[in-house]
Order: structure tokens, then C-alpha cells, then sequence
């Protein structure tokens, strides 16, 4: 691991390396590599973590900007936050599960009302570690940290994106929530389509019924639901909402104008984050009805793969179009 | 030393400036947290007359002190302190906690002085520690002072702090704790029992000085004290909550009150005579 993440030197090799491995590369992989090379180029950028094992490549070549403050996401958060008073950006690296969870008071005063340019990023999001059991799953961070004025949030589709995203947050003043997944995922792009955080991207054209996804495994699920409705001969619109927050209200209304349904997909609850994001738009201006996929309103004490678990919670592409061709009547 | 203030004042002038203003202040009919607000009044004092180099980032030096107030509910004492010292205009401690006021009941980022929002306990000591490593990192000379109630070390993220300050070796941290033993519910060991302090903080890494947190001496005498390289530093001062009002001192209805007028001229005149 750590010489696939110390070998590319500057932004630009990584993005051609992420590029050209884009099938094999995990996100938080690409993630590592990219905020190596951001950190060689400027010395006032940290990187702190709460046991995230960059030991082996980021704090063997840049100690000075590397501190481990061990299992610990409040004081994580905390510090993170202090240390803004000299050194920007700070990313403070963390499970998800905890990082949000656990440290939600501090991102809320010491980081999101204060307006800080900490980037938290949090791996193993969603279900990505389910056969770690449900402690491990985080599926109310997009919600929770949607409500923080000043956040942005954003949710990268593969490790192209990833790579792109850790980018530009670095460039953003404001707080930010990077959620990123464990395993490789197969990539969503055919060309190197250029990232603008706050933009929703088109994967598919606008149709009679439109999918809007945010992740890895959700954009997937919508990509194949729209090819097999179209092969059935019912057009399907297809939007990738990887920044959550600020929310693309904009692409969503416009992609949506001439569609008859509205069908959302998260790995996260299907309430309070993409799906309840996408309502609020529609009640707000007015749109076609909106189906959610999500994870039920339910904790289980489940344990299974990623994909086992997702199919369990009806995040699927069969789900999806069952949905949508429900939606159409 | 203090570098921004207009006109140098001694801690024993600002010690008691800071307990008529807070006094005056606890007017208020929201209330005012008079008993940890007068308990930390001579530490606050020796503080900004004569340990911290320009606290309210006047200056154009990166290389300064910072003082965080974590227990935030004592925001009246570090408002008076930022009126004696020329950083607020002293009119303003007449707006404390009314609408739209600067002054709230917990200290604020936006005001002058106060670089964290502060009150939510727990939060102070990984924000100085924050402020302390990025110093170092960044070849910024600060140092951070975080001031904590003992009843906030109930809040385990201050233990995650303490266990982190030391392991990275932050001179640059001084932790200041007033023990003056009381919180809401009533006496501090009775809530949750914090003894023995000293051993707790040390067993963590910490170099250690009581004081009386009353005694400016004392007071000065640790916060002046040569840095033990690698080791931060905790001064634990034994206080009295409302110290200095001899009627409020050392009970549970000091916590938070409102005193109306009679109330205050006793407490002024008390306090005068009292020579706190």
C-alpha cells in the first residue's frame, strides 16, 4: 500500500495514475495518494488522523505535517479545528461511523459554525464495512451533517472523482465532509469528465423518469436501471449528485422538467439525506413524484457483504425500476 | 506580557475591575454565572496583565498567546476583561445577553478576543492543543492557555486531550483548572467524584502546579515557570465560587443569578471591604 500511494510525486501524475487504474483503485486509496501530492505542494497543510494507518507513507515522508491523535474523534475534531489558527487546510481523517457520529458536537460549533477550513473525511461510509456489523455502518451522516450551515458534503462516485474531489476541497475555505467508501468500485466514467464541486453531473440525458444517486454503488444501481428501462423502451434520465451539500437544486429541476417520476438512491437512510434532500426541492417547487431507495427506518443487527446488505435494502437496480415503472402507472 | 492594552493595569487593579464589572453585569434578568465568573477573576487578572502576549490578535505577529475560555458559562469575567483592557468599548457590558448584544451568555467567535465559540464543555483543551501543535508545525512561537471548570472534566474529550497533549509533547499547553468545587447539581466530588486530581493529570503526563487561585503570587509564580520540554503543563488552582462577594461565596444559588439593585450595592461594598 504504501508505495502505490507514495509513487506518483504531483497532482498531475495522480490524476493520470487514478486515471488509468480507475478500475482497480480504491477511493480512499486514490484519496491518499492525491492528499500526499496537495501536501508536498504546501507546507501548511495537516493531515491528522484518529488510527488510520499513514504511518506507512504520509507520516514517513512528511512527519512535520502528519499527527495521530489515536482512537479518539471528539479530540480528533477538536484539534483539527485549533488548528486552524495557523496551518489551512486541516484534513482530519476518520471512520465515518465515528467521525460523525461521536464528534457531532464539536463539527457542529468547532468546525461548521465556525466556518473552518477542516476537510473531515470518513472511509468505511454507508454500508462499505458491513460484515463489520451495524456499529460500523454509517447511514445518518449525510443527513446529520447536511443540517450544519457552512458544510459541504460530498459523496465521490469512484476513485476518478475521489481524486478530483480531494482536489478541490483542498482549494474550498469552508468546512467540508469527504465520505468515501472501503473497496474498489467499478468506475463510472468513459472520459475524464472534470469534477466542479456544487454541480451535479448528467450521466444520462433527462427522460421520463430520472435517477438521482450519490456513491459509488447507488450510481451503478442507476446506471443499469436506466439501460434496462431503456430497453424497454422507457427513457430514464440519469443524475449524480456528488456534492449533497450545497445541493445542484438547479440540475435536479431541470433534468426533472419533463420527467413523469423522480426516483432517488443513497446508501444511506432513506430519510434525511439525498432522497429527503430531492423532495425538499420538488415541495418546494413543484415536480413529479419522488420514489426514495434507501436503507429502511430500522436497525438491524445484520451482518453481510456490502453488496448483500444493499440487496437486502432494496438498493438495486431491479428495485429501482420496479419503482420507477410503479411511479409511471 | 500584554502588549495591545492602552494603559498598562496591574492584576491586583484588573482582579478587581473584573469583579465589580461582573457584578454589575449580573443585573441581567437572564442571569449571570457570577460564582465561576468571580472564581476565575485574579487568574483572568495576572493572565492578561502580565503572562499573555497580545491574547485578542491585535498585532500583526503570528507569534502570540491565545486563551481559551473553555468553561464558556464565565463569559461575563472574560468580557470585563476585554473592557479593562481596551479590546471592547466598557459601554458594551451593558448589552450583556440582550438581544442582538455581542455578549452572550457563552462566548462567541465573531467578538474581538474570543478565537472559539466556547461553552458546549468539553471542547477547549483539543482546540488549545490544536492551537498549540499547529504553532509548532507551522514555526508560529504560541502558545495556548485553556481555562477549564472542574466540573467540565466530567466531559471525557478532555481526557482524549490530556492523553494526546502529552504524547505529543506540547510545552506550548498550559491547562488551568478552577476548582472551586461546585457545579449545577451542587458540590463537584458529590455530582462526580474528580479526586485525586493531581495524580489524574499527572498519570496522564502532565507536569502539575496547584496553586491557590486566589494568590497572584502563586498564580504568577506557575504560569511563569520555566517550560519542562516535552510536558504540558496543568496549574490546578483551588478557588472560591463568587469569591470576593461574601454572601455568594462558596454556595450552590451563586451558580447563576440575577441580583437586582440593592443586591449589587451589598455585593459592591462587600467586595470593597473584603479587598479581594
Amino acid at each position: 500500500m504504501s508505495t502505490e500511494i507514495t509513487a506518483r510525486r504531483t497532482v498531475a501524475e495522480v490524476l493520470d495514475h487514478v486515471w488509468d487504474n480507475r478500475s482497480t483503485i480504491e477511493s480512499r486509496n486514490a484519496y491518499a495518494m492525491m492528499l500526499l501530492a496537495l501536501a508536498r505542494e504546501n507546507p501548511n497543510l495537516m493531515c491528522l488522523t484518529a488510527d488510520m494507518n499513514f504511518e506507512d507513507h504520509f507520516a514517513l515522508e512528511l512527519p512535520r505535517q502528519h499527527v495521530d491523535l489515536g482512537i479518539a474523534e471528539q479530540n480528533l475534531i477538536g484539534v483539527a479545528a485549533g488548528m486552524t489558527v495557523s496551518a489551512r487546510p486541516v484534513f482530519a481523517n476518520a471512520m465515518s461511523p465515528f467521525a460523525i457520529a461521536r464528534a457531532f458536537e464539536q463539527i457542529k460549533i468547532d468546525v461548521a459554525g465556525a466556518n473552518l477550513p477542516v476537510k473531515i473525511v470518513g472511509t468505511h461510509a454507508g454500508l462499505a464495512s458491513g460484515h463489520y456489523g451495524p456499529t460500523h455502518h454509517s447511514l445518518e451522516d449525510l443527513g446529520a451533517i447536511r443540517m450544519l450551515p457552512h458544510m459541504t458534503v460530498v459523496v465521490p462516485a469512484d476513485a476518478w472523482e475521489t481524486a478530483q474531489a480531494t482536489v478541490a476541497i483542498a482549494e474550498d475555505a469552508g468546512p467540508v465532509y469527504l465520505r468515501l467508501g472501503r473497496q474498489a468500485t467499478a468506475p463510472l466514467y468513459q472520459e475524464r469528465a472534470p469534477f466542479v464541486l456544487g454541480r451535479a453531473s448528467v450521466l444520462r440525458d433527462p427522460g421520463r423518469v430520472l435517477f438521482v444517486a450519490t456513491g459509488p454503488h447507488p450510481n451503478l444501481v442507476a446506471a443499469r436501471a436506466a439501460r434496462e428501462l431503456a430497453a424497454r423502451g422507457v427513457s430514464a434520465g440519469h443524475l449524480n449528485m456528488h456534492t449533497v451539500k450545497p445541493f445542484d437544486r438547479e440540475a435536479v429541476l431541470h433534468a426533472s422538467a419533463n420527467a413523469e417520476a423522480v426516483v432517488t438512491i443513497e446508501d444511506h437512510r432513506a430519510i434525511g439525506g439525498l432522497g429527503s434532500a430531492v423532495c425538499e426541492v420538488m415541495a418546494e417547487a413543484g415536480g413529479p413524484p419522488v420514489r426514495r431507495i434507501g436503507v429502511p427506518d430500522v436497525h438491524y443487527d445484520l451482518v453481510g457483504g456490502e453488496e448483500f446488505l444493499l440487496h437486502h435494502a432494496g438498493i438495486t437496480a431491479e428495485n429501482a425500476v420496479a419503482q420507477a415503472l410503479d411511479a409511471l402507472g | 506580557m500584554l502588549t495591545q492594552s492602552p494603559a498598562r493595569i496591574t492584576a491586583r487593579q484588573l482582579a478587581l475591575d473584573i469583579r465589580r464589572k461582573v457584578i454589575e453585569m449580573s443585573a441581567s434578568p437572564n442571569g449571570v454565572h457570577i460564582g465561576g465568573s468571580l472564581s476565575i477573576a485574579d487568574l483572568l487578572a495576572v493572565l492578561y496583565a502580565e503572562v499573555l502576549r497580545d491574547p485578542a490578535g491585535q498585532g500583526p505577529s503570528q507569534d502570540r498567546d491565545h486563551l481559551i475560555l473553555s468553561k464558556g458559562q464565565a463569559s461575563a469575567a472574560l468580557y470585563a476583561v476585554l473592557a479593562a483592557t481596551g479590546v471592547i468599548p466598557e459601554a458594551e457590558l451593558a448589552t450583556y445577553a440582550e438581544e442582538h448584544s455581542r455578549l452572550g451568555g457563552h462566548p462567541m467567535k465573531r467578538l474581538p478576543g474570543v478565537d472559539f465559540s466556547t461553552g458546549a464543555l468539553g471542547h477547549g483543551l483539543p482546540l488549545g492543543l490544536g492551537v498549540a501543535l499547529a504553532g509548532r508545525r507551522c514555526g508560529h512561537d504560541k502558545r495556548a492557555f485553556v481555562i477549564l471548570g472542574d466540573g467540565e472534566l466530567q466531559e471525557g474529550s478532555n481526557w482524549e486531550a490530556a492523553m494526546a497533549a502529552a504524547h505529543h509533547g506540547a510545552d506550548n499547553l498550559t491547562a488551568i483548572v478552577d476548582r472551586n468545587g461546585w457545579q449545577i447539581s451542587g458540590r463537584t466530588d458529590d455530582c462526580m467524584s474528580l479526586e485525586p486530581l493531581t495524580d489524574k493529570w499527572a498519570g496522564f503526563g502532565w507536569r502539575v502546579l496547584p496553586v491557590d487561585g486566589h494568590d497572584h503570587d502563586q498564580i504568577r509564580a506557575a504560569l511563569n515557570a520555566p517550560v519542562e520540554p516535552g510536558r504540558p503543563t496543568v496549574v490546578l488552582a483551588r478557588t472560591i465560587k463568587a469569591r470576593g462577594v461574601p454572601g455568594l461565596e462558596n454556595t450552590k444559588r451563586s451558580h447563576s443569578a440575577t441580583l437586582d439593585a440593592d443586591a449589587r450595592s451589598r455585593a459592591l461594598a462587600e467586595l470593597e471591604g473584603a479587598g479581594a
